[in-house]
């Protein structure tokens, strides 16, 4: 087509308004489908919000924080919400315990051990785990795993003792012997026959009492498998994933130079990741504890069908042998009975409790944006 | 093309035509197997009705029903004050059909070889008052309480039967459904339990309470101390000759008890 003479390269003024106009609308549209997410984010606090006030202003918020008694359908009820609160604290916590470790080593062995195909399958496979629906996770809970703790309690428990502290003991050996060594370095007249006789005895004497604690945890009787320990474990699993996925991305980041300048200033694969991978990415890493924990948290199928939901502080506190209940199963189980309708206290306490959730929550996403921000002025990024 | 989007169009307006009458049942987890098969019954003779069933509890029943969000409403306790205000506030006037009578069976491991308790000491075992078999004639092993979650009318039945609505110890376990308890119960050696009749097999053994083991005749004559009746609940007595009068009036029929019996449950007359 010919250009018709008409038309110059200057813009008219009423084509230059139609583009600026349509430049502006298309920035509104996208402003507006992003602040959709912020609004919700808005609105879920209104209106737990909202529910939950009510709830301080019919009770007062005394009985709440301190009571230990929970009989919400009692006459007259009681809705000492600590033990509920104790109770989330105590599983999340048994649930950072077990996927803080195995999540970290091995997003560690993933992303500098592990050749680079193995971890083509293997990371797909770790995150599988995130895919399966909850309430899978708590049938085998429930069915399977409470069974065996009833059933093996203390064969289990001493298992778990070997596996889990085996590994911690024998780094405290070869670190102690280390210690050791050094000290006794100047006054022994042999440090190698020293090094020899040291290392062993250290060994044995681990073993002794790694042995010693196994023997005790298998005489443990377990009453009841429906309680921390059993829910703390299978929350750890389901945690897992997002604490390696989050973690190896963060290691992955810490970037090829930074490795092979550690390799070329001497240090061993060992020092590389222990003295500069690790700390460089330390932000990363604990992101993902901190989604790792909010996941734990905030589960509530498994914990509801499989925790026991005893609204009581185990005797002592840490004792993850006892049934407990938490803030969510406390929420999804006494949703139907309390009473909307007539706008009761049993009904505004629920929305107390998942505004104490929400408040945690929140809580623990600024810490980490805190945490995030301070260590990335340490290392000068 | 154009033929079949005529066609489609045809079938449509037939089934249209026909008019899906719905009836939506929602409540109690116990009352449900029963209005499940008597909707299975029902749909079977009239295929133009289509009635679903959901369980999310009695207290969400009444709740479905005050916000007419279900036309029955299955409830394993009679409705509350509370709920009865919230309809009459609503419009709604709940009137109660009693579909069949339920017992709550006390349930041990089999292996557990006590036989027998009073209301009494039930009740001392759920207040924490007595924690240990051996104190009632079993082995010397601490006893593991299970109960119904406190959103569940078995749950307040038994609060009222047995509880004397005094307040269950707090070291109680709870679980979710009638089942939850069963499979608790089956695989602890030391726990005590309870859920409805028709949920007891070889794998739990119900106890004899005040010397009377649950069964449909100790139900029915009033012998059983742990006993209740089953409701479902309509907006209004329905229109005579309705799909939703026929619907809660199967239990009268002896169809209806013979279902009500092969659930597990005791049907209200016997036949």
């Amino acid at each position: 087509m010919a250009q018709s003479p008409s038309k110059s390269l200057v813009m008219s003024d009423a084509a230059s308004l139609r583009l600026r106009l349509g430049g502006w609308l298309g920035q509104g549209l996208l402003f507006l489908v992003t602040s959709l997410s912020t609004f919700a984010v808005f609105f879920i606090f209104y209106f737990i919000f909202k529910d939950a006030v009510p709830f301080f202003k019919l009770e007062g918020t005394r009985e709440f924080f301190t009571s230990t008694r929970w009989y919400p359908s009692g006459h007259p009820p009681e809705f000492g919400a600590l033990p509920i609160m104790v109770g989330t604290g105590l599983v999340t916590l048994g649930a950072v315990v077990v996927a803080v470790p195995l999540g970290i080593a091995a997003a560690v062995c993933l992303s500098d051990l592990l050749p680079f195909r193995m971890r083509q399958v293997v990371k797909p496979v770790i995150e599988i785990l995130a895919a399966i629906p909850s309430v899978a996770y708590g049938f085998f809970a429930l069915v399977v795993f409470a069974t065996v703790l009833q059933n093996h309690g203390g064969s289990v428990l001493s298992i778990g003792a070997w596996l889990v502290l085996g590994p911690v003991f024998f780094l405290l050996v070869m670190v102690a012997g280390d210690l050791l060594l050094d000290r006794l370095k100047h006054m022994l007249p042999k440090p190698r026959l020293a090094g020899a006789v040291i290392f062993p005895a250290l060994g044995i004497l681990a073993f002794l009492v790694l042995r010693q604690i196994a023997a005790r945890l298998a005489g443990i009787e377990i009453s009841s498998g429906t309680n921390a320990l059993n829910v703390s474990i299978i929350l750890g699993i389901m945690a897992l994933p997002t604490v390696v996925s989050v973690s190896e991305d963060a290691l992955q980041a810490a970037g090829r130079e930074l490795r092979e300048g550690s390799y070329a200033l001497g240090a061993t694969r060992a020092e590389t990741l222990v003295k500069a991978v690790i700390p460089a990415s330390i932000s990363g890493i604990l992101a993902a504890v901190i989604l790792g924990v909010m996941r734990a948290i905030g589960e509530t199928m498994v914990v509801w069908m499989a925790s026991g939901n005893a609204a009581r502080i185990p005797e002592p506190w840490y004792n993850v042998l006892q049934p407990v209940r938490t803030l969510t199963a406390t929420i999804a189980g006494d949703m139907g009975e309390a009473d909307h309708v007539t706008g009761s206290a049993r009904f505004h306490v629920l929305f107390a409790m998942a505004a104490c959730l929400l408040a945690f929550s929140f809580a623990m996403n600024l810490a980490s944006e805190l945490i995030v921000k301070r260590s990335r002025k340490k290392l000068g990024k | 093309m154009n033929k079949i989007s005529v066609y489609a169009l045809a079938a449509l307006m037939a089934a249209a035509a026909t008019a899906q009458q719905k009836i939506v049942v929602d409540g109690s987890t116990t009352v449900g197997p029963i209005a499940k098969a008597f909707a299975e019954y029902f749909m079977a003779a009239n295929p133009d009705v289509n009635i679903t069933v959901s369980e999310s509890g009695s207290g969400n029943g009444a709740k479905s029903l005050v916000n007419q969000t279900c036309d029955v409403a299955d409830m394993s306790r009679p409705m509350k004050d509370s709920e009865f205000k919230a309809a009459a506030d609503k419009g709604i006037q709940p009137v109660a059909h009693v579909v069949a009578l339920d017992g709550l069976p006390i349930l041990v491991h089999p292996s557990n070889p006590v036989q027998e308790l009073t209301v009494e000491q039930v009740r001392k075992i759920y207040l924490g008052e007595i924690t240990n078999w051996s104190e009632v004639g079993g082995p010397d092993q601490k006893i593991v309480a299970i109960s119904r979650d406190t959103n569940s009318g078995t749950y307040e039945t038994f609060e009222e039967k047995v509880m004397d609505k005094q307040k269950i110890r707090e070291d109680c376990e709870y679980v979710g459904s009638n089942g939850a308890i069963r499979q608790r119960v089956q695989s602890t050696p030391a726990a005590i339990g309870y859920a409805g009749l028709g949920f007891v097999d070889k794998t739990v053994k119900a106890l004899k309470i005040n010397g009377i083991y649950p069964s449909a005749e100790t139900v029915q004559t009033g012998e059983y101390p742990v006993a209740r009746p089953l409701f479902m609940y309509t907006n209004g007595y329905p229109k005579l000759g309705s799909p939703l009068y026929r619907f809660v009036t199967i239990h009268l029929g002896a169809d209806g008890q013979e279902m009500v019996e092969e659930i597990g449950f005791v049907p209200v007359t016997s036949y």
